[in-house]
C-alpha cells in the first residue's frame, strides 16, 4: 500500500512540466491581454493560409515516414537475421550519433551540405532544397524506424520461418505472408516514432532548408515572435493546439492497428 | 610536495585574476574631457544585444561608480518586451531599436530622461537626433546609442556590375546566390521601397504586392539568414544579400572581395537607442551610464569594438579614418536622406505579418 508513495515524485514533476504548461496553452489561446475571448481563436482557426502550412508539415513528415520505412525494414530486417554480436556491433554504428545533440547534428550537415561537398567536388551547395530537407530529416530519424522494427523482427520465433518453408512456400511468399504481417506491431511503433517527431520539426527546415521550408513548428515560432511582443500568445497557442490534436490523433490511429502494443512495449 | 603544488597553482591563479584586472586600468584616455563619476553604488540591470558592448567598458564604469552592472543579452526586441512586460521586470536599462521604442511610448512603457543627469548627449550629432525625433518625438525618452543603413553586401568578383536598384535581388543571372534578411520589416521593407512604396505603408494592396514579388523571387533566392549572413559572404559561398550597414562593414574588413551599397530607391535607417523602462529601480545609475556612454572617449571605443555606426559627434572627432572615411561605417548625407525610418504599425502589423506568413510557406 505504502509503495504508491513512491509515484508522488514523479506525480508532482508531471502536474509541473506536463499538465501545467498544457493549461498555460489553453489559457493564452482564449485569454488576449486580460480578455477572455475566442475571437483570436476562432481568427486563427479560420485562416486557410495556416491550414495550408500544415498540409505540407503533413506532407513531409509522411515522406519522411515512407522513405525511413522503406529504408529502415531492409536495415533492421539483415540486422536481425544477423549473429547477436554482429548486429549488436552494427546497430551500435546507428546509434552512437545520436548520443549527440540532434542541433549539433544538423549544424554538421549543414556544414556538409554549404561547405565540404560543394568544395571537395565543385557541386552547387544543396542547402535551401526540399530535397535537402528531407534527407536530413530521414538521417534524423531513421533510428526511431530501425529501432522497432529490429525489436520485433528479432523477436520473431523462427520456427515459424521453418513451418512456412516446410509446406512449400518460397522465400517472397514467406516473407509477404509471415514475416511482414507478423511485423505490423514494429512497424505501427515506427511510423509513430518517425511521424511524430517529423510533423513538429523546427530546426532542420530552418537550418538545412535555410528557412524556405516553413513547417507547423516554424509557424509556430513566428507567431510568438512577431506577436508576443504586442502581448498576444493566441495564435501561437491555437496553433499548438492544433498540431497537438493531429499528433493525438495520428498516435490513435496508430494504436488502432497496434492492437497487442507489441512495438508499444519498447517506447 | 603535493600542498606546495597546490598552493603554487592557487598564488598563480590569484595572480592571473589580478592582472585580468588590471587590464582594464584607467588611463588619462578615458577619462573624456576630464569628466568625473560620482560614487553612487547599488546594482544596474542592463538588457542589450549580444555583443553589443566593448565589456571592458563595464568594468570601467564599476570601477568609475562603484555600481555593480548585470549584463542580460536579448535576441530580439520582441523577446525584450516580453521581459519587460513581466511584472517581475528587473530591467533598468534597455537598447531596443526605433519603431519598438515608439510602441513603447504609446503603451506608456518607458521613463522620461531627466536630461540634467545626462550632460554627454550634447555629444550626440544633431543631425542623429533629428532622424530620431521621427520615432521619439523631442528625444524626450531615448538617446541614439548605434545606427546604419539596411543594404545589399555583395562578391564583387560575382557581381561585377555597378549595384543601384534593389532589383538586382530579382536578377535572374544571379539565380540561387541572393540571400534575404529574415525578418519581416526588412524583407518587406526593402520590397516596399523598389516598388516605389513608402516603408511604413498602411495600404494592404502595396504590401501584398511586396508580398507577390518576394514569393516570385523563390527561384533566385538561396534562403533567409540573419547573422550566419556574415560567414556565408565572408566565405564566399553567395554573391549578394540583404544586411545592415555595420555587419557589412565587419565583413568587408574579413573579405576584401565585398562591397555595400544602399540602393538607389532608398532604403531604411535603423537606430538602436538607449532608454529606462518605468519599471527601473536604480534610475540615478541608470542616467549615469548613459552619460558614461555618451562620452566621446567612450563612445569611440565603444564602436571600434562594436563596428556599429556610433551617433556621437564628440567619438566619430575621435575616431581612425578607417571609419570615418568609410562610406559603409560613415555614410554620406545623400544616402541618408534617400532612407527612412521604420514606424510602429499598430494594429496594421497583423497584416504585415499574415503577409510574411504568406511569403515564408510559399515554396
Amino acid at each position: 500500500m505504502k509503495r504508491k508513495y513512491f509515484a508522488y515524485p514523479y506525480i508532482v514533476w508531471m502536474i509541473l512540466f506536463i499538465a501545467a504548461p498544457m493549461l498555460f496553452i489553453f489559457y493564452y489561446a482564449v485569454n488576449v491581454d486580460g480578455v477572455w475571448t475566442f475571437r483570436k481563436c476562432w481568427e486563427t482557426l479560420t485562416d486557410l493560409q495556416k491550414w495550408r502550412v500544415l498540409w505540407v508539415s503533413v506532407e513531409i513528415a509522411l515522406a519522411t515516414t515512407a522513405i525511413c520505412l522503406l529504408v529502415g525494414y531492409p536495415i533492421a530486417y539483415i540486422l536481425s537475421n544477423m549473429k547477436k554480436s554482429v548486429a549488436g556491433f552494427i546497430s551500435a554504428l546507428f546509434f552512437v550519433p545520436m548520443w549527440m545533440n540532434f542541433v549539433l547534428r544538423t549544424y554538421a550537415w549543414r556544414a556538409i551540405l554549404e561547405y565540404a561537398l560543394p568544395d571537395l567536388f565543385g557541386i552547387p551547395s544543396m542547402t535551401g532544397t526540399l530535397g535537402a530537407v528531407l534527407m536530413v530529416l530521414v538521417y534524423d530519424f531513421l533510428p526511431f524506424m530501425v529501432m522497432p522494427l529490429y525489436n520485433t523482427l528479432s523477436k520473431l520465433d523462427k520456427s515459424l520461418l521453418e513451418a512456412s518453408r516446410d509446406l512449400g512456400a518460397d522465400g517472397k511468399t514467406t516473407f509477404f505472408r509471415v514475416v511482414l504481417p507478423l511485423s505490423v506491431p514494429g512497424i505501427v511503433s515506427g511510423i509513430t516514432m518517425v511521424f511524430v517527431p517529423a510533423i513538429t520539426a523546427f530546426t532542420v527546415p530552418a537550418l538545412i532548408g535555410n528557412g524556405n521550408y516553413n513547417l507547423y513548428g516554424n509557424e509556430i515560432e513566428q507567431a510568438f515572435k512577431l506577436l508576443a511582443g504586442r502581448g498576444d500568445y493566441s495564435v501561437g497557442s491555437t496553433l499548438s493546439i492544433i498540431l497537438l490534436v493531429c499528433v493525438l490523433v495520428s498516435t490513435a490511429i496508430m494504436n488502432h492497428f497496434d492492437k497487442d502494443k507489441e512495438g508499444g512495449s519498447i517506447l | 610536495m603535493k600542498k606546495w603544488i597546490c598552493f603554487a597553482l592557487a598564488a598563480l591563479m590569484l595572480f592571473a585574476f589580478a592582472a585580468c584586472k588590471s587590464d582594464v586600468a584607467v588611463d588619462d584616455e578615458t577619462y573624456a574631457d576630464g569628466d568625473q563619476y560620482e560614487q553612487i553604488g547599488g546594482e544596474l540591470n542592463v538588457l542589450n544585444w549580444g555583443e553589443y558592448i566593448d565589456p571592458e567598458l563595464i568594468d570601467l564604469f564599476e570601477q568609475e561608480t562603484g555600481v555593480k552592472v548585470n549584463y542580460i543579452e536579448m535576441t530580439s526586441n520582441e523577446e525584450m518586451l516580453i521581459r519587460l512586460r513581466s511584472a517581475d521586470s528587473i530591467y533598468d536599462l534597455c537598447f531596443p531599436s526605433d519603431y519598438i521604442i515608439e510602441q513603447m511610448i504609446r503603451e506608456d512603457m518607458l521613463q522620461p530622461l531627466d536630461m540634467s543627469k545626462i550632460p554627454n548627449a550634447k555629444n550626440i550629432d544633431p543631425k542623429m537626433t533629428e532622424i530620431t525625433n521621427g520615432f521619439d518625438p523631442g528625444n524626450k525618452y531615448s538617446v541614439p546609442y548605434m545606427w546604419g543603413t539596411v543594404g545589399i553586401l555583395y562578391n564583387t568578383t560575382m557581381v561585377d556590375e555597378p549595384v543601384t536598384s534593389w532589383g538586382i535581388l530579382w536578377d535572374e543571372k544571379y539565380a540561387g546566390q541572393v540571400w534575404m534578411y529574415d525578418s519581416l520589416r526588412d524583407s518587406i521593407g526593402v520590397t516596399l521601397k523598389y516598388l516605389g512604396y513608402d516603408l511604413n505603408t498602411r495600404s494592404e494592396a502595396e504590401v501584398q504586392e511586396a508580398a507577390d514579388k518576394l514569393i516570385a523571387q523563390a527561384r533566385i533566392r538561396k534562403g533567409w539568414g540573419t547573422d550566419d549572413l556574415r560567414s556565408t559572404m565572408e566565405n564566399g559561398k553567395a554573391a549578394m544579400c540583404v544586411i545592415y550597414s555595420g555587419d557589412a562593414f565587419v565583413s568587408m574588413e574579413t573579405n576584401e572581395d565585398l562591397a555595400y551599397a544602399v540602393p538607389e530607391e532608398g532604403s531604411n535607417v535603423w537606430f538602436d537607442n538607449v532608454i529606462i523602462p518605468k519599471t527601473a529601480k536604480n534610475i540615478e545609475a541608470a542616467h549615469a551610464f548613459i552619460n558614461f556612454l555618451n562620452d566621446g572617449n567612450i563612445a569611440a571605443r565603444n564602436t571600434e569594438y562594436i563596428y556599429y555606426s556610433t551617433p556621437n559627434k564628440a567619438a566619430m572627432d575621435r575616431l581612425d579614418p578607417y571609419f570615418t572615411e568609410d562610406e559603409t561605417y560613415n555614410p554620406p548625407q545623400e544616402v541618408l536622406d534617400r532612407c527612412e525610418v521604420f514606424h510602429d504599425l499598430g494594429d496594421f502589423t497583423e497584416v504585415f505579418s499574415k503577409a510574411w506568413s504568406r511569403i515564408k510557406s510559399s515554396n
